[in-house]
């Protein structure tokens, strides 16, 4: 682990509650980084978010505000056991999160950090993290790691804010298997940061579950990943029950010619808000993507997704494909979806849809016409909406029924 | 000209007029959007019988066969439906199945992420539970399922798909009739079963259609080829036009269709429409086989 600085004092026009959280951190640590600083210096100069600002224009910040602007300490509540093989990684206990961890062959921990990426587009988000996260774990990938790693938080019913940063390497042709998972119960914010460099040839499969239990419970998580040429990178997610969270996956292709997959399943109800805001960018030609952003929209609750496709001129070839499904079950729900593509490139194959549906009566009869009775034609249909997302999380996903996570009770079939 | 394949050497080849009465339509009337489609549809199937409903496009055959399965798009303005003495109107879809009714879809829906063998399972036990049987657990329904694939020669490969999602044609009319050899109807309405099926899977379905068809139960082909009646042998052939039936036959009947086309119909339909369309008050029984 490599520790972080505490706050700097002097920080001028800062949001009371970005003041009061940074004043609330643990006193001065012997190193300073200077991005740290820099993020602190960042949020002074910028304004919180605001239904004012595009980028948060469907998303109203109030919950951020709700949680309590202090450092949370979670107790180390019982989970369930990690799935056969797996490397479990515990964070934001306040211990060494690698103390009693036997990393597996091909990872190890990086000696020193390696020279910040935060760049203009960087987000609110990105800095809170990078400007409160007491250390950040960084880690090398080395050649093809057998044992799938899961990093795992969860606070609990503690009230406050856990952030928690995260860097892997992946030298060239390394492979990792990794499965975040997040939880909380309470007043709490998790917010988080995961950075990932694929050399060239390496392949990351990522899978991120958000599993809230409160209304006031709030989840930021962001993800910066740069990729070589001929990587490949796959990230499956799905989040529920938060009363806020917003999910920022920002994809690089650095000279195109990677292969990346998006697919997230986010499910609302209550007066939950979810919002994902991806960008993905390819910086030279023959690049290759695919997403998937599907949403489930009960009760009042509000579903948000903003995908940013970008495709330069030095771009040619590339072959990207956005779709996002809206799955609509109540009349107060609602979902703003906002595809994205700007394409400067001409000979490029991008294709992007987006659909708002309610469940489909030709498929409802179709099921009840063969006895199958309204409810469970209806529990049917959600959970193939959701199969075509969960169906690709690692295998360590498996113990934490992110079936059960997303559709509660609904998910029971007999 | 293609072989019949014929049906399964049952005493169900020869009709008997005393044969228990499965499903009674009396001047069913039914609209979609208030347009009226249906003007008075009467027919009568018992035990042991198949009938062929044809007509043109536009006749009323596919909304009859929503209509006696439940789609909820259509209300039924006049008339009523017996099904083993019971008020089908009446019942919601799924009990209309689970009592034993089951209809064929011309377009069967393609459903993402649910798998095949799981919504098999689901249906299968929501019947068997109406007829008292026991629920089939994972295992011995992958036992079932396998023994009834043989009826439609259907990979089992398709069970681990996801339901008729990326099927052929031809593969989502098999898997069609598979649900049907699962749930054993009493009766059963096939909808354009033959509609976008080459001379191969045409076979294997009215294959599968005649191995199925017994002495207690009934089958409503509704078609507008002749070429499925080469391959299932109707008892009785009905033609609807604008929403009646305007004549009952035999097997001939549905040959002078081929030779003549429908127009001639139109000639004397309206004399024929008010005729009665009771298969039982034909004079004779048909021969068949």
């Amino acid at each position: 682990m490599v520790a972080l600085s505490p706050p700097g004092r002097s920080l001028g026009a800062i949001h009371p509650w970005t003041g009061a959280l940074l004043e609330a951190l643990p006193a001065a640590q012997p190193h300073q980084l200077p991005h740290q600083e820099e993020a602190r210096r960042w949020l002074a100069q910028n304004p919180f978010p605001s239904r004012r600002q595009e980028a948060w224009r469907f998303t109203d910040p109030a919950a951020l505000l709700a949680v309590h602007p202090q450092p949370l300490a979670a107790a180390a509540s019982p989970l369930p056991p990690a799935a056969p093989g797996v490397v479990r990684i515990r964070l934001g206990t306040g211990a060494d999160p690698l103390a009693g961890v036997p990393l597996p062959p091909g990872l190890d921990v990086l000696p020193a950090l390696p020279g910040a990426e935060a760049t203009e587009e960087s987000s609110w988000c990105d800095r809170l993290t990078a400007a409160t996260a007491p250390a950040v774990l960084a880690l090398r990938v080395r050649g093809v790691v057998g044992s799938p790693l899961e990093l795992v938080s969860d606070t609990g019913t503690a009230e406050g804010v856990l952030p928690l940063r995260v860097l892997l390497l992946l030298e060239p042709g390394a492979r990792l298997e990794l499965l975040q998972v997040h939880r909380a119960a309470g007043a709490s914010l998790t917010t988080v940061s995961l950075e990932a460099r694929l050399g060239a040839g390496a392949e990351l499969r990522h899978g991120l579950l958000g599993q809230g239990g409160s209304p006031a419970a709030v989840l930021l998580a962001q993800l910066t990943v740069r990729q070589e040429p001929e990587s490949r990178y796959t990230f499956t997610s799905a989040v529920a029950g938060w009363g806020c969270s917003r999910l920022e996956p920002r994809l690089l292709q650095a000279a195109g010619a990677a292969h990346s997959v998006l697919r997230s399943l986010q499910r609302v109800g209550g007066q939950e808000l979810a919002d994902q805001h991806s960008q993905v960018r390819f910086e030279g030609p023959e690049g290759n993507l695919e997403q998937l952003h599907k949403t489930i929209a009960d009760g009042a609750g509000r579903s948000v997704f903003d995908g940013a496709v970008q495709v330069p001129r030095a771009a040619q070839g590339t072959r990207a494909a956005q779709l996002s499904r809206s799955l609509l079950l109540s009349d107060r729900a609602r979902v703003d979806t906002k595809p994205q593509l700007e394409i400067v490139a001409d000979d490029v194959r991008c294709t992007h849809g987006a659909t708002v549906t309610r469940l489909q009566q030709e498929e409802l009869f179709y099921l009840r016409s063969r006895g199958i009775d309204a409810r469970r034609a209806g529990q049917l249909l959600l959970r193939g909406f959701c199969a075509e997302v969960l169906e690709h999380l690692p295998a360590a996903a498996g113990i934490w029924q992110p079936l059960m996570m997303v559709l509660g009770e609904e998910a029971t079939l007999r | 000209m293609l072989v019949p394949v014929p049906r399964a050497p049952t005493p169900a080849a020869v009709i008997r007029p005393d044969a228990p009465v499965l499903l009674e339509i009396e001047d069913l009337r039914a609209s979609v959007d208030d347009q009226p489609i249906l003007k008075g549809v009467t027919l009568t199937l018992r035990a042991g019988e198949i009938h062929a409903v044809m007509g043109r496009n536009g006749s009323g055959k596919s909304t009859l066969s929503k209509v006696l399965a439940g789609h909820p798009a259509y209300t039924v303005t006049g008339g009523q439906v017996r099904f083993r003495g019971e008020d089908l109107l009446g019942l919601e879809p799924e009990l209309r199945s689970r009592r034993g009714l089951f209809l064929g879809f011309q377009y069967p829906v393609e459903i993402p992420g649910v798998s095949n063998l799981e919504f098999l399972r689901v249906a299968s036990n929501a019947r068997r539970l109406e007829r008292g049987q026991e629920e089939l657990d994972t295992f011995a329904f992958e036992d079932r399922v396998r023994e009834r694939l043989a009826v439609v020669q259907m990979d089992p490969a398709f069970l681990e798909r996801s339901v008729n999602e990326g099927f052929s044609g031809g593969e989502k009319k098999r898997n069609e009739i598979l649900q049907m050899a699962l749930l054993e109807p009493e009766v059963a309405i096939l909808d354009e079963t033959d509609s976008g099926l080459d001379i191969d899977a045409l076979r294997i379905v009215a294959g599968g259609v005649n191995q199925l068809a017994s002495p207690e139960n009934a089958t409503l082909l509704i078609t507008h080829y002749q070429r499925l009646l080469d391959v299932i042998t109707p008892d009785y052939v009905h033609v609807m036009a604008a929403g009646r039936i305007v004549r009952t036959g035999g097997r001939e009947l549905a040959l002078e269709l081929e030779e003549r086309g429908y127009d001639w119909l139109d000639a004397d339909g309206d004399a024929e429409a008010d005729s009665t369309s009771d298969a039982a008050a034909l004079a004779a029984p048909l021969e068949v086989g």
